[in-house]
C-alpha cells in the first residue's frame, strides 16, 4: 500500500510539470482531471476500504474527475479558446520555478516533524509542491480559465494533505468543503461567461479599470 | 435557540429563492432582520465542554449581535433600495442571497468546529459574490472575479492552517477532533513546528478575507463597485466574522503557550495595514474606495490592539463594534449621495451639504466618528489601545500609531471635505434623489449608536465585551 500510495503521489507531480508547462487548455483541463482521479483514489489506499473513505473518494472523483471537468470544458467550448496565450512568465521559466519549488518542498518538508505512520511518504513534500504549482498558474496566467486551474490545483493540494486526516474529519464537514468547492467552481463558470460577453476576450489582463 | 437563529434567515431566503411573488419583496428582509435581531439578544450563553459543534460563545456572541443589529439597519434600507431599482435592473438574487449572506454568517459565529468554521466562512464568500455583481457592468464583473479568487484562495490557505494545526494535535495521543473545546484541549502537547505553520496559515487565510494588507487588493474593487449596503454589510460584518476566524487561531495558540508569537505577527499584519491605508488613502478620488482603504486601516487596528494584548485586547473588542457600526453609516450616507450625483468620483461629486444636506451630514459625521474624533465611539476604542500600547511599554509603537491615524485622518478629510463642501456643480443635471427617511434613516441610527457608545458603556456590553478579551488572554 504504502509503494502504492508513493506512486499516485509522483504522478500527481508529474501532473503538477504538465500544466505548468503546456498551452494547450484542453489538454490542461484533462491533466487537472487525472490529478483529481489520481488524489480520490487515496483515501481508499490510506485509510482502507471503510465507509467514509469509500464516500470521500467517490464524492471527490464525482466532483474533481467528472463534475468539474464537464463544466470546464464546456465553458471552453462556448467562450472557443483553445490555448493560453502570452503568459506573464513563459512556459520554460515557470518549469523551472516549478522544479526549484519541488525540491525545496522536499527540503522544507524534511523539518516538519511526521507522526511514525507517515513517515517515508510523498504526502507533504507533493502536497507543498502542488499548493506552489496552484500558486503559479494563478499568478502568472493571464486566462480566467488557466487562473480557475490553479485554484483547483490548489484544492487538490490541501485535499492531498487532507488525506492524511481523515479522520479528524467528520463526514459532514468533508461533504461541505467538497460542496462549496463545486458551487465555486460554478460561481467562477457564471462569471467567466459575462466577462467573455462584455470583453468578448477571457483575458484577465483587461480587468484592469480597477487600480489605483 | 442557535439553530432557530440560523435557520430563520436560511428558510427565509429558500422562500424568497423559490416563490416569484416573494424575490422582490423587499419587506421580507426587515421583518427577518429584525425577527434574528431579537433571537440573537435572546439567545444564552451557551455551556461549553460538551462537544457540541454549534456553542455561542462570548467571542461569537459579540461578533453575532454586531452582525445582525448592523444587517436589520441595512435591510431597512434595502426596502427602499430595491423598490427604486426595481424598474431598472434585474433583482431577482438580491433578496435571497442577502437573507442566505446573513445565515451564513451566523452560522460563522457559532461553529464550534474549526471545519465547520470554515465551510460557513467559505460559503459567505459564494453568498455575496452575486451581490457585488449587482450592478452587472465592466467594472462589477472585475471587482467580482477578483473577489471570488482572491477569497477563494485566501479561505484556502485558512482550510490549509486548519489541517495543519489538526496535524499538530495529531502528535498528541488522543483521538483528533476538531472540535474547538477538545481542540484547545489537545492543543498543548502539540508539535510546535505544525502549529505555527497552521498559525501562519490561518492569519494569512482568515486576513485575506477580512482584508488585512498585503491580500487587501480585492477590497477597494469589491467595496466600490458593490451597491451601497452590501458593502456596509462586507464591511462591517463579514470582516468582523473573518476576524473571529484569525481571533480563534489566537485562543488555540494562547492554550498552546505560544501567545506571543500570535501576538507578534498581529502586530506586523496590524502594522503593515495601518501603513498601506495611510499611503492609498491620501488624494483617493473615489468615495466609497475611500471607504475601504479605511476599513484596510480599522482591520490593522484590530490586529494591533488583540496583538498588543492586556487593556488593548479590550478595546480591540469595543472597536470591532465602533468600525461595524460606524462603517455602516458610512457606506449607507455615501450611497446616498452616490445616488444623488449618480457618480462616486470626486471630480463629479462636489458639494453633496446642498444637495442632499442629511446625508452629507452624516457621511461628515461619520468621517469624524472613523478617524477617532471625540466624543463618537471609536475614539474611546482607539484611546484604550493608544493607552494598552504605552501601558505595555512600546512607547515607539505608540508613536508610529498616532502618526499614521494623523495621515489618515488628513487623508480623508481631504476626500470628504472636497465631496460634502463647496458649491454642488452646475453642468451635470440635477438628480430627482433626495433624503428620504427610509434611506437616510438607518445609517442615521447607526451613527446616534456611535455617538451613545462614545458618551456611554452600557454595562451589559462591558461584560460582554470583557468576557471576550478574556478569552484571548493566556491561561494561567
Amino acid at each position: 500500500m504504502h509503494d502504492l500510495n508513493n506512486l499516485l503521489l509522483l504522478a500527481v507531480i508529474l501532473c503538477n510539470f504538465f500544466t505548468l508547462g503546456s498551452s494547450r487548455l484542453g489538454a490542461c483541463i484533462r491533466v487537472v482531471t487525472l490529478q483529481g482521479a489520481l488524489i480520490s483514489v487515496l483515501p481508499v489506499t490510506v485509510h482502507g476500504a471503510s465507509g467514509h473513505s469509500l464516500l470521500l473518494g467517490a464524492g471527490a472523483l464525482a466532483l474533481k474527475g467528472i463534475f468539474i471537468p464537464w463544466l470546464l470544458f464546456r465553458a471552453i467550448r462556448e467562450v472557443r479558446i483553445r490555448r493560453e496565450v502570452e503568459p506573464l512568465i513563459g512556459y520554460i521559466p515557470t518549469l523551472l520555478i516549478g522544479a526549484l519549488s519541488t525540491s525545496a518542498a522536499f527540503i522544507f518538508a524534511e523539518y516538519l516533524p511526521l507522526v511514525a505512520e507517515h513517515r517515508d511518504s510523498l504526502f507533504i513534500p507533493t502536497a507543498l509542491a502542488t499548493l506552489f504549482t496552484g500558486f503559479l498558474l494563478l499568478s502568472t496566467r493571464r486566462k480566467a480559465i488557466t487562473q480557475v486551474l490553479g485554484y483547483l490545483i490548489f484544492e487538490n493540494a490541501i485535499f492531498i494533505l487532507g488525506v492524511l486526516l481523515a479522520e479528524a474529519m467528520p463526514l459532514m464537514v468533508e461533504t461541505g468543503v467538497l460542496l462549496d468547492l463545486l458551487v465555486a467552481i460554478f460561481v467562477m463558470g457564471i462569471v467567466i461567461n459575462q466577462i467573455n460577453r462584455e470583453f468578448s476576450t477571457l483575458n484577465t489582463e483587461r480587468l484592469s479599470a480597477l487600480k489605483e | 435557540m442557535i439553530t432557530a437563529l440560523i435557520l430563520l434567515p436560511l428558510l427565509a431566503a429558500v422562500a424568497a429563492a423559490l416563490i416569484p411573488r416573494l424575490r422582490l419583496a423587499g419587506w421580507l428582509l426587515p421583518l427577518i432582520g429584525a425577527g434574528h435581531f431579537t433571537l440573537a439578544l435572546a439567545t444564552p450563553l451557551s455551556p461549553t465542554g460538551n462537544g457540541d459543534w454549534l456553542i455561542l460563545d462570548p467571542l461569537g456572541r459579540l461578533v453575532l449581535i454586531v452582525t445582525s443589529l448592523l444587517f436589520l439597519l441595512c435591510s431597512i434600507y434595502a426596502v427602499a433600495y430595491l423598490r427604486f431599482h426595481q424598474q431598472q435592473r434585474d433583482s431577482r438574487a438580491m433578496v435571497p442571497c442577502l437573507l442566505f449572506f446573513l445565515a451564513t454568517l451566523t452560522l460563522a459565529t457559532v461553529a464550534h468546529h474549526l471545519g465547520l468554521l470554515w465551510v460557513a466562512v467559505e460559503t459567505t464568500t459564494l453568498a455575496s459574490a452575486p451581490l457585488i455583481y449587482y450592478n452587472r457592468n465592466r467594472l462589477s464583473i472585475e471587482a467580482t472575479w477578483k473577489y471570488l479568487l482572491l477569497g477563494s484562495v485566501g479561505i484556502a490557505l485558512a482550510m490549509l492552517g486548519i489541517l495543519c494545526t489538526a496535524y499538530a494535535v495529531l502528535h498528541v495521543d488522543q483521538p483528533v477532533s476538531l472540535q474547538f473545546d477538545q481542540l484547545l484541549a489537545n492543543v498543548a502537547g502539540s508539535s510546535r513546528p505544525w502549529l505555527h505553520t497552521g498559525f501562519v496559515f490561518l492569519l494569512v487565510g482568515f486576513g485575506t478575507k477580512m482584508g488585512l494588507a498585503p491580500l487587501h487588493s480585492w477590497k477597494p474593487d469589491a467595496y466600490g463597485e458593490a451597491p451601497a449596503l452590501v458593502g456596509a454589510l462586507l464591511a462591517g460584518g463579514l470582516t468582523s466574522v473573518a476576524f473571529l476566524g484569525i481571533l480563534r487561531g489566537v485562543q488555540l495558540m494562547a492554550a498552546a503557550g505560544d501567545l506571543a508569537l500570535a501576538r507578534q505577527s498581529l502586530v506586523i499584519m496590524g502594522l503593515l495595514s495601518l501603513a498601506l491605508a495611510a499611503v492609498f488613502v491620501v488624494k483617493q478620488p473615489d468615495v466609497k474606495r475611500m471607504l475601504a482603504y479605511s476599513s484596510v486601516e480599522h482591520m490593522g487596528i484590530l490586529a494591533l490592539g488583540v496583538g498588543i494584548g492586556g487593556l488593548a485586547t479590550f478595546g480591540a473588542m469595543l472597536h470591532l463594534v465602533n468600525n461595524s457600526l460606524t462603517k455602516g453609516a458610512l457606506f449607507l450616507s455615501a450611497g446616498n449621495i452616490q445616488r444623488a450625483y449618480a457618480s462616486k468620483h470626486l471630480s463629479e461629486v462636489r458639494g453633496a451639504m446642498s444637495r442632499v444636506p442629511l446625508s452629507a451630514g452624516i457621511f461628515v459625521a461619520g468621517f469624524l466618528a472613523i478617524t477617532g474624533s471625540p466624543p463618537f465611539g471609536p475614539f474611546i476604542s482607539e484611546f484604550t489601545i493608544l493607552r494598552g500600547i504605552f501601558g505595555e511599554g512600546h512607547p515607539w509603537l505608540g508613536g508610529v500609531f498616532l502618526l499614521l491615524l494623523a495621515i489618515v485622518f488628513i487623508g480623508m478629510g481631504g476626500t470628504v471635505l472636497m465631496a460634502t463642501q463647496g458649491e454642488a456643480p452646475t453642468d451635470t443635471p440635477p438628480s430627482e434623489h433626495r433624503d428620504t427617511a427610509m434611506l437616510a434613516g438607518p445609517p442615521l441610527v447607526l451613527l446616534v449608536l456611535v455617538l451613545i457608545l462614545g458618551l456611554y458603556l452600557p454595562e451589559p456590553l462591558r461584560v460582554g465585551l470583557e468576557q471576550a478579551a478574556a478569552l484571548l488572554e493566556a491561561k494561567p
